[in-house]
């Protein structure tokens, strides 16, 4: 790690005009991510603006019956939060999911927004990479490519997004808070990151020196049904081969309200509004449930390690669904 | 360089370091507590696990200023019944994971008991396949991860739980 | 622990085998106290308080700290290599690179009449030349007086390269590989009969090919060295399992006499093989030590373990048998082809145990490698048998579901009288007893022999059999005993401990041999000014170790016994040794005899030493002779129970039954600790674990803990580990190391239940979901 500048914010317009006016400037959350990235020479700032001593580390209601979550926030936290459990428990299942209760006592809300990739070739120096190295290639393309994505992708890169955390945002409609030189802007999340086109490094909407202050989450009765499925490599502490977030309402047989994303498949956390369509006031069956999960990957272009993917996702999201129309566990 | 101050093992401890210092390395290169072991240095594996503020955190990853003011508790500042129970079931084999894992289920009863959930179930009780969840980001390549469950359970029971 | 079988067959003959003088000095004399039993480990409190202190623990003042920079590309001329930026790092101290560097002196030719000469991790002197052999191999040393100084500028340096065709993609070679040659101790191939012909004519039969990526050992210590030069004097803390090679290796390596190395290795941070041979970093670490004038460390980084330190080969087997009717096997074929580098590496016996276990008229068996420009492959726990049951335990159990007989019954009915290659005896070989044990508490009867019969809600239920084997090793160790006038005893041995319990199991031998209380025996191990030990590896450091411990003890008491005699009133005068017992501390005949102290005291002795030398070279006779007569092994029985998810097919061990024959067991809880780790190696290898080596590049893509998945906590089950415990007649104290066996059969026993829960064979390990969607 080569030597940076250290500076701990005490206020966020200080921070936010540090980090504005410096390109060479990172703001520093928990660090589980950053100062890997930073270890392995991937990250290489002159100055970290460490965020953390920032009063962001709440969870408060908001009027609409909503919950706004302090940037701030641990992993761990906001995971045993009594509201998030009862209101939105994918949200708490997906935090739980990720990583180990060490790292999640570490990893903020922030952060965890702003995960970098786990495809290997990003994290190699030594390889090609377009993300890392713009121009460069991308080595996964025919390489080992068994983790990457098969939604979204483009011919620059086919790496995902790894966080558990932001699939559950994203079916959960939740809008992220950023604070730059300007004020105050409020984006979707499923606007905040970006899909890898030709510029795969750009991996956000947000501008320079724009810092995560919020994530808000609309109240959403939906939610209290809901459930955060994840398939990996082992049992725990390994990133997603393939997760869903979904929160179904059923009435009479019919399925009144359905929200789905998917992890684990591509370079964003994605939202399945395809399948959402085909489940909307459709009847809660398996054959439903397949149509619907047939109707989101029908664009799927898998490569050779990871073809498989299309099919593990339709059959994590069919049991996903199953699963919270029969109230019945695995 | 910065200058900090952390109260380790309790005693207070004034440091003038590099910010790229991790608190692993802080702790074993500048204050000689070479309990935390450095097993990958990112956050994989476990090993470096320290007590900071009573949360068990990956020390690895953390830089030592960012827990200016902190209390960090390494292996050496530890006595509890874990040790004992680590060592009557076999929780060990080579013995360069144990600090970790002993930091790491001192701070998972700590969760526990405040009514943390996990991915398994909610809290309460606390069961094998609980400790197992919980206890899953502390690697262990002997594979003495049963001796380690009997260890938590003995001394989890014995508290009560 | 610890069951008594008097249905043994054939247990009179075995019984009444003449056992040889030599060997009958190492039976353990004494009255049993401590060993089978459960005893703490010694190190336990040093464990559990952070006090033990490894490799890269030990402070010096003016340490320095070295980092490496590793070669990006498979094979090349290095055309120059620009370390300015790297020298203006604050805190560097120096950039080692061929360019500036003083050689040392290359890696010794193998020679089975030196066996320290068998600790080369490659044959690459490095720095000596511009040449690079694998994607990942040291090009430089940076030494910084932090290591993120040192990491950093590490990171700086820059080497400009003439690349070389290179061939490093396994599976495009494995079609053009070759004969392996056999050794002194390892064939590479066995005939008896047609077994092609067997097999066309058999009545029923299974042809199957496998594979097996390579494999990481992964210790949680990352290899690390402390070297410090004091003039010509070198002191080395390295995590080690062969402290005295290592010693010798250092000493040819940099011109220096032997007895002026020190090697201080008390505690190792887990091995598995990986730390079993002399790689790169130690030799750098000493180097740049001696260049710098400093004392330097060289803790390596988890990228730089994968890039400098060998794992295990991958492998593609073809296995075929043939039976008939009844399922008796009529032919057995066991092919397989191994990588090694074109810079070292070690060809693995993959089909070894097919050699031994099922008896069939006719065997066909044949290894092949290719060599690549890859990092040289290296033991890893059980090499050979580890994949090679892998394969042939599958089949067997695909011959299962061909004959429709049930596994277990399938294999008692090829089980062997004699070694079916060889014609050997087995000296124990209890694998009849060990399924008859493991299917009545693992409650096999339960098993519905369909393929998707059994279920736990919505999970798919499997259960799976496999036969473990691991060959039993030995080598000589010199050992002394010292008795003190207040009764403590030391035992001194410069053995390796990497987790096994090493002093605790050599404290409770040497208390029973002189009957003392174990509390009075230390065990000091771990540094090569002790006597020579053997090296840890081939589960032979206990037998080894137990040899030496009983002759020595055998002859302190003998000394002690001379000192009483010469004692005028001492009660054990004009008595032999043979007509007394070693208990309380003393010698007794009757209710009469002296303590030790009691003897000490009388001479006006502050103590008395024995010692046993150990004899490399006539144990190597022994052991030659000896495999023309017995077959000494490790067996056993796996049973494996799975979860697999209908849905997304995860699988999850959800239990586990070992039993083994593992001769007398001298700890049953260290015992039955590396007995389950090896279980969960095995469970790693079946479901997750694989070093990804990216064909194009040579290039390791996965060199670290986050995505080489070992198993963690959760996917582990309760796993229970039985032991018969029934002596082995031929080896010291009864005893066959346990270091290995268990991971022997596990994959298989994984892959065996997935079947059984999904109806799907897997071949292609690791068995991941998506083989099985």
């Amino acid at each position: 790690m080569r030597s940076f500048a250290y500076v701990k914010a005490a206020d966020v317009e200080e921070a936010v005009r540090a980090v504005a006016a410096d390109p060479g400037a990172k703001f520093l959350g928990g660090g589980t991510n950053l100062v890997d990235l930073m270890r392995e020479g991937i990250e290489r700032p002159d100055t970290v603006v460490d965020v953390t001593g920032l009063p962001f580390d709440t969870v408060d209601e908001l009027p609409d019956g909503g919950l706004r979550i302090g940037a701030l926030v641990r992993n761990s936290a906001l995971a045993a939060d009594r509201r998030v459990r009862t209101r939105y428990p994918m949200l708490s299942q997906a935090l739980l999911s990720g990583a180990s209760a060490q790292l999640r006592n570490m990893a903020t809300v922030g952060g965890n927004l702003l995960q970098r990739t786990r495809c290997p070739y990003f994290y190699d120096a030594a390889s090609a990479c377009n993300k890392r190295e713009p121009g460069s290639g991308c080595d996964a393309l025919d390489g080992f490519n068994r983790s990457c994505a098969i939604l979204g992708v483009s011919e620059s890169c086919i790496a995902t997004h790894p966080s558990d955390m932001c699939v559950a945002l994203a079916a959960l409609d939740a809008v992220v808070e950023v604070r730059g030189v300007d004020g105050v802007r409020r984006v979707p999340l499923t606007d905040f990151h970006r899909l890898p086109g030709d510029t795969p490094e750009i991996e956000t909407t947000l501008a320079a020196g724009e810092l995560v202050t919020a994530v808000e989450l609309p109240p959403l009765p939906v939610a209290a049904n809901s459930r955060y499925r994840k398939v990996r490599d082992r049992a725990s502490y390994a990133f997603a081969l393939v997760s869903v977030a979904a929160a179904l309402e059923v009435r009479d047989g019919m399925v009144t309200q359905a929200r789905l994303a998917l992890g684990g498949v591509a370079p964003k956390p994605w939202r399945a509004r395809e399948a959402e369509r085909v489940l909307q006031g459709g009847p809660a069956d398996e054959a439903a449930f397949r149509r619907a999960a047939e109707a989101e990957l029908a664009g799927a272009t898998g490569r050779q390690g990871n073809a498989f993917k299309a099919g593990l996702a339709r059959a994590t999201i069919v049991a996903t669904l199953r699963e919270l129309s029969t109230g019945e566990a695995r | 360089m910065t200058e900090i101050r952390m109260k380790v093992n309790g005693d207070v401890e004034a440091l003038d370091v590099e910010p790229r210092v991790s608190l692993l390395d802080a702790l074993r290169e500048r204050l000689g507590l070479m309990g935390p072991k450095k097993g990958c240095d990112q956050g994989a594996c476990g090993a470096c696990t320290v007590l900071a503020d009573g949360m068990r955190i990956n020390s690895c990853l953390a830089l030592a200023v960012q827990y200016d003011g902190s209390e960090i508790t390494t292996i050496e500042g530890v006595t509890h019944p874990l040790q004992e129970a680590f060592v009557r079931h076999d929780g060990f084999q080579c013995g360069y994971c144990t600090s970790g894992q002993i930091c790491s289920a001192i701070g998972m009863l700590a969760e526990h008991e405040a009514g943390m959930p996990s991915a398994v179930a909610d809290a309460s009780p606390l069961t094998e396949a609980e400790v197992r969840e919980r206890m899953s980001g502390n690697l262990c390549r002997c594979g003495a991860y049963n001796g380690i469950v009997d260890a938590i359970m003995d001394v989890a029971g014995k508290d009560g739980r | 622990m610890g069951v008594t079988h008097d249905t043994r067959a054939g247990q009179g003959e075995v019984r009444a085998m003449s056992v040889s003088q030599a060997e009958a000095t190492e039976r353990a004399t004494g009255t049993e106290k401590y060993v089978g039993r459960a005893v703490d480990r010694v190190d336990g409190p040093a464990k559990t308080t952070g006090r033990a202190r490894f490799a890269a623990e030990h402070p010096y003042p003016g340490l320095a700290h070295a980092a490496l920079v590793h070669a990006t590309v498979a094979r090349a001329r290095i055309t120059a290599i620009d370390t300015e930026a790297a020298r203006a790092v604050p805190g560097v101290i120096d950039v080692l690179t061929h360019e500036n560097t003083p050689p040392m002196k290359p890696p010794p030719k193998v020679s089975f009449l030196d066996l320290s000469t068998l600790v080369s991790g490659t044959t690459v002197n490095y720095l000596a030349t511009d040449e690079v052999h694998w994607n990942g191999q040291p090009v430089a040393v940076v030494v910084a007086e932090t290591p993120e100084a040192a990491r950093h500028a590490a990171s700086l340096v820059r080497p400009s390269y003439a690349e070389l065709p290179a061939t490093v993609d396994f599976s495009a070679e494995e079609p053009r590989a070759v004969p392996q040659k056999g050794n002194l101790i390892a064939e590479a191939e066995a005939d008896k009969g047609d077994a092609q012909a067997a097999l066309a004519a058999a009545a029923h039969s299974v042809d199957l090919t496998f594979s097996t990526p390579p494999h990481n050992h992964n210790a949680i210590e990352p290899h690390a060295t402390t070297a410090v030069w004091e003039g010509d004097r070198l002191t080395v803390h390295e995590g080690t399992q062969s402290i005295a090679w290592t010693r010798r290796h250092l000493a040819k390596r940099f011109g220096v006499p032997e007895q002026d190395v020190r090697v201080l290795s008390p505690y190792v941070g887990g091995g598995f093989g990986g730390k079993g041979s002399v790689w790169a970093g130690t030799l750098l670490a000493v180097l740049a030590a001696r260049v710098t004038n400093r004392p330097v460390r060289l803790a390596l980084t988890r990228e730089g373990v994968y890039h400098t330190v060998g794992g295990r080969t991958p492998s593609t087997q073809r296995v075929a048998l043939g039976a008939d009717e009844q399922g008796r096997l009529t032919a057995l074929i066991h092919t397989s082809v191994s990588r090694v580098a074109r810079t070292g590496g070690m060809p693995e016996g993959i089909t070894a145990g097919s050699r031994h276990l099922y008896a069939s008229p006719n065997i066909h068996l044949r290894q092949s490698i290719t060599r690549l420009d890859l990092l040289a492959n290296t033991f890893m726990r059980a090499p050979g048998e580890a994949i090679g049951t892998f394969a042939l335990e599958s089949a067997m159990d695909e011959l299962a579901w061909e004959t429709g007989i049930d596994p277990i019954e399938l294999r008692m009915r090829n089980e062997p009288e004699r070694a079916p290659i060889g014609g050997q005896r087995f000296s124990n070989r209890l694998l009849r007893e060990a399924y008859a044990v493991g299917a009545e508490r693992f409650g096999w009867r339960e098993r519905d022999p369909r393929a998707g019969a059994m279920r736990d809600g919505r999970w798919l239920v499997g259960m799976g059999v496999a036969t473990a084997y691991h060959p039993q090793m030995r080598f000589s160790a010199h050992v002394k005993v010292r008795m003190s006038a207040d009764g403590q005893v030391v035992v001194r041995c410069g053995l390796q401990e990497m987790g096994m319990g090493t002093a605790t199991a050599q404290a409770q031998i040497a208390a029973d041999e002189l009957g003392v209380p174990l509390e009075s025996v230390r065990v000091e191990i771990g540094d090569s000014d002790l006597p020579q030990g053997p090296g840890a590896g081939g589960s032979n450091q206990t037998a080894s170790a137990a040899a030496g411990v009983i002759e020595a003890s055998a002859k302190l008491k003998r000394a002690l016994l001379a000192l009483a005699r010469r004692a005028p009133g001492s009660p054990l005068r004009g008595r032999r040794l043979e007509e007394l017992e070693a208990r309380d501390g003393g010698l007794y005949h009757g209710g009469r005899g002296q303590t030790y102290a009691e003897i000490l005291a009388a001479a006006g002795r502050d103590h008395v030493e024995a010692e046993s030398k150990g004899n490399m070279l006539g144990l190597l006779v022994r052991t030659m002779n000896d495999r023309r007569k017995w077959v000494k092994a490790a067996i056993g029985a796996q049973f494996c129970e799975v979860r697999v998810d209908p849905d997304t097919m995860e699988v999850r061990v959800s239990r586990w039954l070992g039993v083994f024959d593992v001769g007398r067991v001298i700890n049953a809880r260290t015992a039955a600790s590396q007995l389950r780790g090896g279980i969960v190696m095995g469970i790693g290898m079946a479901l997750s674990e694989q070093t990804l080596v990216d064909g194009r590049s040579g290039r390791i893509v996965n060199p670290s803990l986050a995505e080489y998945h070992l198993p963690v906590q959760a996917d582990i089950p309760r796993i229970d580990v039985h032991c018969l415990d029934e002596p082995d007649p031929t080896t010291p104290l009864g005893l066959i190391g346990v270091g290995e066996v268990s991971i022997t059969g596990a994959a298989a026993a994984v892959a065996n239940a997935v079947r059984h829960a999904t109806g799907k064979r897997v071949l292609d390990l690791p068995i991941t979901l998506d083989k099985l969607l």
